[in-house]
């Protein structure tokens, strides 16, 4: 026998973000008509402490078998609801949220009344397919104790240690023959200027002396398939051999490379050259002949074509300044921005020091561009309002950071997404902003997006302290949102779902009635593609029935 | 040797460590010295760039 509803409503105010712009008081009131429920509360912030005591309250003084929260989205707080739920021992999947926040108030800030009305309409939704929910467990699956470190430059040296010293094996895969990456052409890394070449050497040896790391040069991923905890990965090397491995999580360091200078401010790579040039300029000795240096910042960003600002040119700019003045004190430098970037409490301080040292900043804008001429640099400096002719000797244009081609076929390999500019693209910016929204994957370094040594080994290290939660747990807890082949009569065994699935998360299986279809649960992320093209509707959708959302539907049409 | 640590601080960046080492199963004592966890962000409204309120 079916137990009888005990639906509890809960309407979140959001200090004034959802209780400025609509009645909440009303829409509680009318919770109450609806049929099945039982209990409604009105709170502030139903995600504040006192406000999940108020969901377990009710849960437990009024028996209630169902709890729908209108607040604001499932990714900010559908976590906090369900583990309310749950303490207060309801099945977390007896819970349903209706978004009165994005979804009405702040769209309808002008419509007090129509908001209202809306706001009605979602719960009463959201209440009828409460009703249809049925009790979930979640799925657990076992963790290969083991990494697969993607990029061998500074930032997957720095997660692949940290990992092995941790005590878990780790694959490390590197494209070039050399491990590195961009920091080996570096004369000295900011801030305490230390020798480039000698720091990524010493974690390089201590990379090949970990017994925990296996590191595969002109190594490169050609399939991944699996899920977390249990990724089959095939990698082939320059000599056309097959690596196979079994994996629990992935780290993606493949870096980013710098903006080709061809083309731009008459770059010739002899008296015009870019910053990687001059690093190595100031490697081999090779600055003395030259007495006037005039470095251009933004060389090619923060324009139309890339719009973005690279962070670290200014930066790297004024440590070279600083270095070509240490070793030529008579040169005579300057240095033309736009705006300048010396955020956090060292960089102003070497910025100051850069001026004391009588390195020169001139301003230019970007409709005006510095011309390039014969042992001059013709710029119009903003702030004076003036055109300047500057002598010069070498040219250095500090050209930006840009995504490698190669990421956007990798990131098909891997199932996770790129922003507008090619670079790998976090899960959410603040509440995941190593993780990709694939489970299991993890970024860090300039492969995310342009950043220092220090920024991309402190990404590093937490990415590989994010990865390591399931390596040291052991398992996996999957939601149960998944789809199951649950009218395994109706299915045919045409294998539709198992081609569309963006997750392998079906396979064909043989079974005594023929071919089917089967779920891998633990890989399947629950989007519904399969359940969508099955035309024997053999697949049915866990927690998003086509009889939850029929529920949900009719609901919006009964007023 | 104990397995289990000690935060110091209940802010942001406190409470993300504590919970990424509860999750990998360690014992974590979260220390803060006002009345109550959250730190600065809990007294923002609006988090950027994705404008979510940050409690």
């Amino acid at each position: 026998m079916e137990e009888k509803l005990r639906i509890g409503v809960f309407v979140c105010n959001c200090g004034t973000n959802i209780g400025g712009f609509l009645d909440v008081p009303e829409v509680a009131e009318y919770s109450k008509t609806l049929p099945g429920v039982v209990y409604v509360k009105e709170n502030l912030f139903t995600c504040s402490e006192s406000g999940v005591n108020e969901i377990k309250e009710g849960i437990k003084n009024n028996n209630l078998n169902r709890v729908v929260v209108a607040a604001c989205t499932p990714l900010t707080h559908e976590p906090t609801f369900r583990a309310a739920c749950e303490e207060a021992g309801l099945n977390p999947y007896l819970f349903e949220f209706v978004n009165i926040r994005e979804q009405c108030s702040w769209v309808h800030k002008n419509e007090r009344e129509e908001a209202t009305q809306k706001a009605k309409d979602l719960v009463r939704m959201g209440v009828a397919r409460a009703s249809k929910l049925e009790p979930k467990d979640r799925i657990t699956a076992g963790v290969i104790p083991s990494a697969l470190v993607i990029g061998g430059g500074i930032s997957g040296l720095s997660a692949a240690l940290s990992l092995a010293n941790r005590g878990f094996k780790v694959k490390l895969i590197e494209k070039e023959k050399k491990l590195g990456g961009l920091v080996k052409s570096l004369y000295k890394i900011y801030p305490e200027n230390i020798n480039a070449e000698e720091y990524i050497n010493q974690k390089i040896n201590e990379v090949k002396k970990n017994k925990n790391i296996n590191v595969f040069t002109s190594t490169e991923i050609k399939n991944v398939g699996g899920y977390i905890g249990n990724y089959k990965v095939k990698a082939e090397n320059d000599k056309g051999n097959e690596l196979n491995f079994d994996i629990g999580v992935i780290i993606v360091a493949t870096g980013a490379k710098t903006l080709s200078p061809e083309g731009l401010f008459s770059y010739d790579g002899k008296k015009v050259i870019d910053m990687l040039q001059l690093e190595d300029k100031l490697k081999n000795d090779g600055i003395s002949q030259y007495k006037n240096f005039v470095m251009i910042l933004c060389a090619g960003s923060r324009n139309n074509e890339r719009v973005y600002c690279s962070r670290i040119c200014c930066m790297s700019a004024i440590k070279n300044a600083l270095l070509i003045k240490e070793k030529n004190p008579e040169s005579k430098i300057f240095i033309l921005y736009r705006d300048l970037q010396a955020y956090g409490t060292t960089n102003e301080e070497t910025l100051r020091r850069a001026k004391i040292n009588g390195i020169r900043f001139v301003n230019y804008s970007l409709n005006k561009l510095p011309e390039v001429e014969d042992n001059t640099v013709r710029v119009y400096n903003e702030i004076l309002g003036k055109e300047l002719l500057i002598p010069a000797d070498l040219i250095i244009l500090a050209t930006p950071l840009v995504a490698p081609e190669d990421n956007e076929n990798l990131s098909k390999k891997l199932k996770v997404t790129l922003d507008e500019n090619g670079f790998y693209l976090e899960a959410h910016i603040k509440l995941r902003p190593l993780d990709f929204s694939t489970n299991g994957i993890y970024v860090c370094g300039t492969a995310h997006w342009p950043a220092s040594t220090e920024e991309s080994t402190t990404q590093a290290l937490g990415a590989a302290a994010r990865s390591s939660i399931h390596l040291e747990k052991k398992y996996v807890m999957v939601e149960p949102i998944v789809s199951s082949v649950y009218y395994e009569d109706e299915c045919r065994g045409c294998g539709l779902c198992a081609s569309l699935c963006p997750s392998n998360a079906i396979e064909m299986v043989e079974t005594p009635k023929g071919v089917k279809a089967k779920v891998i649960e633990v890989a399947c992320r629950g989007c519904g593609i399969c359940g969508a093209s099955c035309y024997r509707h053999a697949i049915r959708m866990n927690h998003f029935s086509d009889e939850q959302i029929k529920a949900q539907i009719r609901a919006f049409l009964e007023e | 040797m104990s397995e289990d640590v000690l935060v110091i601080g209940g802010g942001i960046a406190g409470i993300q460590a504590s919970l990424d080492l509860a999750e990998m199963g360690k014992k974590v004592y979260l220390v803060e010295k006002k009345p109550s966890i959250g730190g600065i962000m809990a007294q923002l409204d609006k988090t950027f760039p994705t404008n979510d309120c940050s409690i």
